[in-house]
């Protein structure tokens, strides 16, 4: 069997374009259950429209993506991923708190479920005190934490973060990243873009887009020994054409 | 489940959003009561000139409603003919009477001609019973089948407005509203839930629902309690029309508002969208239109809201009389919703 049990996403061939113009070419990938998988690329590589695919979303031109053993897209499977989008979604009228009751809703919680769910990730981003703020008042990096929030209210078993940390500050960033490693070590899967180099080596696996393209996948450690460097920037500068 | 929360997030939204509110509810009263003012002013009395005309006549003239003003040559009344002192002016050929009109406003031309035919009438048949003594004067007797002799414009206008106010705000606050859940990227992450395409568009509606049915008794009540619009049938008929309209406005409103990019481009489709359909809606009579045209009002929500809401208030018919109107209009929005349904397939095939 080719869907082996420890095998949460595989993308086979997949190709998107956009009127002609083709984004993502034939990209083949498989990404193991309880592994931060990270996708590193400059920018317009094609990180955006690729984790999209991922959560099915959007759909492939050609090929396909399947998650936890089923084709998408598909709407059930949306109940199962945390999605978190590059920019934030929010209501902005809105409080924090009634955002997060909102898409808890949405995603089935209700009633006392939801209060502690609530309380537990707005705990985790550090929000506990500007609940009940209206979201226009907040800070970038507020609106960011609040999106991760809300991507992780109904305990999904797939996280997919477009670059999660832009706008947060390194010590709520250090808290973040315990706290995916705490959700990974629960048994959930973690897809994350980001630009970020040292988060790129917190990652089990790295992924490298450009121009479209998965160049190079591997673990940090084996990237930066195939490339012949001492860090991820080396590396990620060798994959894109910078360094020899 | 999904569509309850997304109603009370509408709601809450609603409720946050002071000038949208003040939008939907406080604007229409405002503009109809502007028209009431304008439209049911005091009855204008001409003003009239007259050159050398016999005092009989002088006399039957004064007993109308009438500023008369005398002038002893037709060169003088025609400069104040010219510097619109005067409507129009009466004077003597011979002894054809002779009016002279100063003609740019159809509405006073028609108070000067009311005026002059009615003295002269009144003359002749002075005369024909002084002639004929004993005779009684025959007068006719005007009945009305609708309104009466008191019925203002604003009274033969008014279903009409709160017709197309029902429409018009509702098309643009809806249109708006779904045009931002598109542009600040809210839609997409609601896509990436569980909740189906209807349920949204439905959310919508019930959510917006209740602010239009708020709307809708608010207009209805003002303007037949506060400015005495005539109102022979039942408030209840009005309402049911009143929020059919303004679920139309907002099923075409979402719809339009995905061929828009900015709250610029949704304000564009107002001369497309709302205006012909104010021309249509009964403002202006039909009948004498080319059949092509009229043939484009059959197409228009508001064509059938208007004639239903003029059935009701100004006919005093019951539900037999607008079954046929509602049916239409409970069509007209059952399309847009299903169009809106498909139309998010652009955003997610499933
Ligand atoms: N809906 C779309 N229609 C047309 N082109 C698109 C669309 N979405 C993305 N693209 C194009 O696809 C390319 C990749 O975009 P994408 O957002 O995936 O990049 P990215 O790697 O996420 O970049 P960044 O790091 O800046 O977020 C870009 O050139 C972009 O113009
Ligand atoms: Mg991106």
């Amino acid at each position: 069997m080719a869907t082996s049990d420890d095998i949460c996403l595989r993308a086979a061939g997949i190709s998107r374009s956009f009127g002609g113009r083709q984004v993502l070419q034939d990209i083949d990938l498989d990404i193991q259950k309880s592994e931060i998988f990270g996708l590193l690329g400059p920018s317009g590589a094609g990180k955006t429209t690729l984790v999209k695919l991922f959560a099915g979303i959007d759909e492939a031109t050609t090929g396909s993506v399947d998650l936890l053993g089923t084709r998408l897209p598909k709407l059930s499977m949306l109940q199962r991923i945390g999605y978190m989008a590059q920019s934030d979604a929010l209501y902005m009228e809105l409080s924090a708190r009634e955002n997060l009751q909102f898409f808890g809703e949405l995603m089935g919680l209700g009633g006392q479920a939801l209060k502690r769910r609530m309380n537990h990730v707005v705990e985790l981003v550090g929000l506990g005190e500007h609940l009940r703020k209206p979201v226009s008042s907040y800070s970038g990096g507020m609106k960011r934490r609040l999106s991760l929030a809300i991507a992780l209210i109904h305990e999904p078993e797939v996280l997919i973060l477009d670059e999660p940390t832009v706008g947060i500050d390194p010590v709520m960033r250090q808290s973040i990243w315990d706290e995916l490693r705490q959700i990974r070590a629960a048994g959930a899967t973690i897809i994350v873009t980001t630009h970020v180099m040292d988060e790129a080596d917190k990652c089990d696996r790295l992924g490298m887009v450009r121009d479209g393209r998965l160049i190079a996948v591997g673990t940090p450690e084996g990237l930066k020994q195939d490339t012949g460097s001492h860090t991820i920037e080396e590396a990620f500068l060798y994959y894109g054409g910078v360094r020899p | 489940m999904r569509i309850r929360a997304l109603v009370i997030r509408i709601i809450r939204q609603f409720l946050r959003d002071k000038r949208t509110l003040a939008l939907l509810i406080v604007a229409p009263l405002l503009v109809l009561s502007l028209m009431y003012l304008v439209f049911d002013g005091d009855d204008y009395v001409p003003k009239l000139g007259t050159v050398d005309l016999p005092d009989a006549v002088v006399q039957q003239l004064e007993k109308g409603s009438v500023d008369l003003h005398s002038y002893p040559n037709t060169a003088e009344a025609d400069a104040a003919l010219q510097a619109q002192d005067i409507d129009g002016y009466l004077s003597l050929d011979g002894t054809q009477p002779h009016l002279k009109l100063e003609g740019s406003e159809p509405s006073k031309n028609r108070a000067v001609q009311m005026l002059v035919a009615r003295t002269f009438s009144d003359l002749t048949s002075d005369r024909a019973q002084a002639g004929t003594a004993g005779m009684p004067k025959i007068e006719p007797k005007v009945d009305y089948l609708h309104g009466g002799e008191d019925m203002t414009t604003f009274d033969s206008l008014g279903p009409i407005f709160i017709g197309v106010f029902a429409f018009f705000f509702v098309f643009l606050i809806a249109g708006v509203s779904f045009l931002k859940e598109r542009t600040s990227g809210t839609l997409e992450r609601l896509l990436a839930t569980p909740i189906r395409r209807w349920e949204i568009v439905v959310g919508y509606m019930v959510g917006f629902g209740i602010f239009m049915g708020i709307q809708a008794v608010l207009i209805a009540t003002y303007c037949i309690h506060v400015l005495g619009l005539m109102m022979d049938g039942s408030l209840g008929l009005v309402l049911l029309v009143t929020l059919l309209l303004a679920a139309a406005a907002l099923s075409l409103g979402m719809l339009l508002s995905t061929l828009a990019n900015t709250e610029f481009q949704m304000i564009q489709f107002i001369p497309i969208v709302i205006v012909p359909q104010i021309f249509f809606s009964g403002l202006f009579d039909l009948d004498t239109m080319s059949p092509w045209i009229s043939w484009l009002s059959h197409i228009m929500p508001l064509t059938y809201g208007s004639e239903a809401l003029k059935n009701i208030m100004l006919r005093g018919e019951g539900w037999s009389g607008i079954a046929s109107d509602t049916y239409v209009l409970i069509g007209i929005s059952a399309v847009f919703i299903a169009a809106n349904v498909l139309a998010l397939r652009k955003y997610r095939k499933i």
